[in-house]
């Protein structure tokens, strides 16, 4: 325990892993908006998904380097795995075509330009003037665990299901709706098709699957 | 270690979890039985809906909160909801003849509207920014659907596309909305919120504030966020937009008025602004725009863009006066409307439903009893009295002027007596112009609606009391 010099050693520690941090960040944070950005300006649909993974994938890692890997891997989870491959199939099954879907952009690029510049100029207000109220920083009423105590996931379990069991019940009555709302608007009952019934298939005895002909001599069935 | 669990108290959620059980049942019920043809699913949606109704009325009157602060129940709260009740039985029973003989009558439908109405429940009793979100969205998902119920019909189908995409755009703005308040009040609870957020507070809690209004304007159709109403109320099926005319509007209210007056009431100042903007302008939009319409429920749909100017009046108000005058004029716009989307679905000949202005003509020859049920609904909507229409303004007009918003109150009368144009030339068509052929008889159920709606708009003016008192009572209670 030398004095000056762990102290030393300890401090360029930190400071490097500060520095691996922020690399990190300018990493994932550059990626992000770079993918964000090709998402809308490639001519190819599918390779604007592929961006879109790439973001989203990205954005994941922009949570883990703040201590939320719940959110990360939901992240990964939903977005990439479920929403993500949903765009792709789309892109892929219909035949849109994006070309003539482009074609209006330039027509409404000075509108869409005011409205983005009015959204950035309150960003820049709201950014510009916040300054944190003592008063506000209120302790949360469920706070939450830190990371060596338990980990994200088990904290959300531990509040999703007692606390928040409202919330949660209801989230699943919106999924039924969506499951309901998905068979209203496209089931259709297919005619004509032949489908196999293994249980009449199994059910079927000597009896009914063998039949025993006398053939006449010289003659056939 | 888990701290010590206390279980909720279920008993205020008790209309909600037996529509939620009854749905679940009725799903079951709907998906063994199949398809077949007759009325049952609707029935036992209306059993469903009339338990349900007993049970809102049995609830208590003092304010009660239960799951946790994020539910809670008090006497508006139980007015809402019974009108809510009230208004999708209504769109059940309107729905009954014209489905079957659209060919469009399935097992999910009334099941739908169950689930919209559970939605629109959870809203109306909201107390905090999740559970006021997942209400929104239960009620938007169901209506989404059954905007596109005729799916073989594209006018249908473009009017669910259109409400989906932008009703989620709206649900995503007030989500963004939503997120700002909870970080610049550190909590989502409103009571706390409104704490929270007294007198001056940052430019970051008022663009939340914007937000959140804009997500509630998209609801409730008001100007600027208005743009979705006359598409997808023509487009859907009739049933449906009489539906959407009444149902969500009352929770839609309900809910704007939960938001401003629970969450925020320390900002007053700053969101009487935006009502009072929206209010001017869904009633000159309301008035104007809805002149040179020819389809009946384009029409209504502007109509009730002017309605809910109306109706903002009240909220913009922001005292007991206003909130009892937003009751009651939702309950008679509820009663007008109903009313005349009966009307509009009598207008059938075979297998063609009519719905021009001009089909209309001459009516009071043809149909004489139907001719003045419509009437009575287009006085009532232009605010002449004695009817109940004139009633309603006449409760919004004072509470504004007892605020001190002098200035709103006239500009609501002007564009009243502008608006009075289209629905006064409706009578003049039939009562003066060509008679046009006889239409086929109504079924019943849509003609016990008409009864029922036309006797509560005539016969108003001589008991106006336990309505205006249910309403003070209610309005109070948020205070």
């Amino acid at each position: 325990m030398s004095g000056a010099t762990s102290e030393g050693a300890a401090f360029q520690r930190l400071e490097l892993s500060m520095t691996v941090t922020a690399a990190f960040f300018y990493l994932f944070a550059t990626i992000t908006i770079a993918s964000g950005f090709m998402v809308i300006a490639s001519r190819n649909p599918v390779q604007s998904v592929l961006f879109l993974i790439l973001a989203f994938v990205n954005a994941a890692g922009l949570f883990l380097l703040m201590g939320a890997e719940f959110l990360a891997m939901i992240l990964v989870i939903v977005y990439v795995g479920a929403v993500a491959v949903l765009f792709l199939f789309v892109v892929m099954m219909l035949d849109v075509d994006f070309a003539a879907l482009r074609q209006g952009f330039l027509q409404y690029l000075p509108i869409g330009g005011l409205i983005g510049l009015i959204l950035l100029l309150e960003l820049v207000l709201v950014v510009g003037t916040y300054t944190i109220d003592p008063g506000l920083v209120r302790s949360p009423q469920v706070p939450i665990p830190s990371a060596d105590v338990m980990t994200n996931t088990e904290a959300i379990g531990q509040v999703l299901y007692t606390r928040y069991f409202y919330f949660f019940q209801a989230a699943g009555l919106i999924l039924l709706v969506a499951m309901i709302g998905a068979i209203v608007l496209t089931l259709r009952e297919r005619v004509g098709v032949r489908r196999q019934d293994i249980s009449r298939q199994n059910a079927r005895t000597q009896e009914t699957a063998v039949e025993v002909r006398k053939v006449p001599f010289r003659q056939g069935i | 270690m888990n701290p010590a669990l206390t279980i909720p108290a279920f008993g205020p959620l008790l209309p909600e979890i037996l529509m939620a059980a009854g749905a679940l049942v009725m799903v079951l019920f709907g998906a063994i039985r199949g398809e077949r043809p007759g009325y049952g699913m609707n029935i036992i949606a209306l059993a469903l809906l009339a338990v349900t109704f007993v049970a809102v009325l049995m609830l208590p009157s003092e304010r009660v909160e239960t799951m946790g602060g994020s539910f809670v129940i008090d006497g508006f709260a139980k007015f809402m909801k019974a009108l809510t009740l009230i208004a999708s039985a209504g769109g059940v029973i309107l729905s009954l003849d014209y489905m079957r003989r659209e060919g469009i009558s399935r097992f999910e439908y009334p099941i739908l509207i169950v689930l919209s109405t559970i939605g629109m429940m959870m809203v109306i009793s909201a107390n905090d920014l999740i559970a006021l979100y997942i209400g929104l969205e239960l009620l938007s998902l169901s209506s989404y659907v059954i905007a596109a119920f005729d799916r073989d019909n594209v006018r249908s189908t473009e009017a669910g596309l259109k409400y989906f995409v932008l009703g989620s755009l709206s649900s995503g703005m007030l989500l963004y909305g939503a997120s700002l308040v909870y970080g610049f009040s550190g909590s989502i609870s409103f009571p706390v919120i409104a704490t929270a957020l007294q007198g001056n507070v940052g430019i970051g809690a008022i663009v939340g504030l914007v937000f959140v209004a804009a997500g509630i304007a998209f609801k409730i159709s008001a100007v600027p966020f208005h743009m979705w109403t006359p598409d997808v109320y023509e487009g859907s099926p009739t049933p449906v937009t009489a539906f959407f005319a009444a149902a969500p509007k009352m929770a839609g209210m309900a809910m704007a008025t939960r938001v401003f007056i629970d969450a925020f009431p320390g900002i007053l100042v700053q969101w009487q602004q935006i009502i009072v903007f929206i209010s001017i302008a869904s009633m000159a939009l309301g008035s104007f725009a809805a002149i040179g319409q020819r389809n009946i429920k384009r029409l209504m749909a502007y109509s009730s863009i002017g309605n809910v100017g109306y109706a903002l009046i009240g909220l913009a108000a922001g005292t007991a006066e206003g909130i009892q005058g937003v009751i009651v004029y939702m309950a008679i716009y509820l009663a007008m409307t109903l009313g005349t989307f009966a009307v509009i679905l009598g207008m059938r000949r075979g297998n063609v439903m009519y719905e021009t202005v001009d089909d209309l003509s001459g009516m009071a020859r043809t149909h004489p009893v139907l001719a003045f049920c419509l009437g009575m609904m287009m006085f009532s909507l232009a605010g002449i009295p004695p009817l109940a229409g004139f009633f309603a303004k006449f409760a919004v007009f004072n509470a504004a002027i007892e605020a001190d918003l002098v200035a709103l109150a006239i500009i609501g009368v002007v564009t009243s007596v502008i608006g009075a144009y289209y629905y006064l030339r409706i009578v003049k068509v039939m009562y003066f112009d060509e008679p046009v052929e006889r239409y086929e008889t109504m079924p019943a159920g849509v003609k016990l609606v008409l009864a029922l709606c036309s006797v509560f708009v005539v016969l108003f003016g001589i008991v106006p009391s336990p309505l205006v008192a249910a309403a003070r009572a209610a309005a109070s209670s948020l205070f």
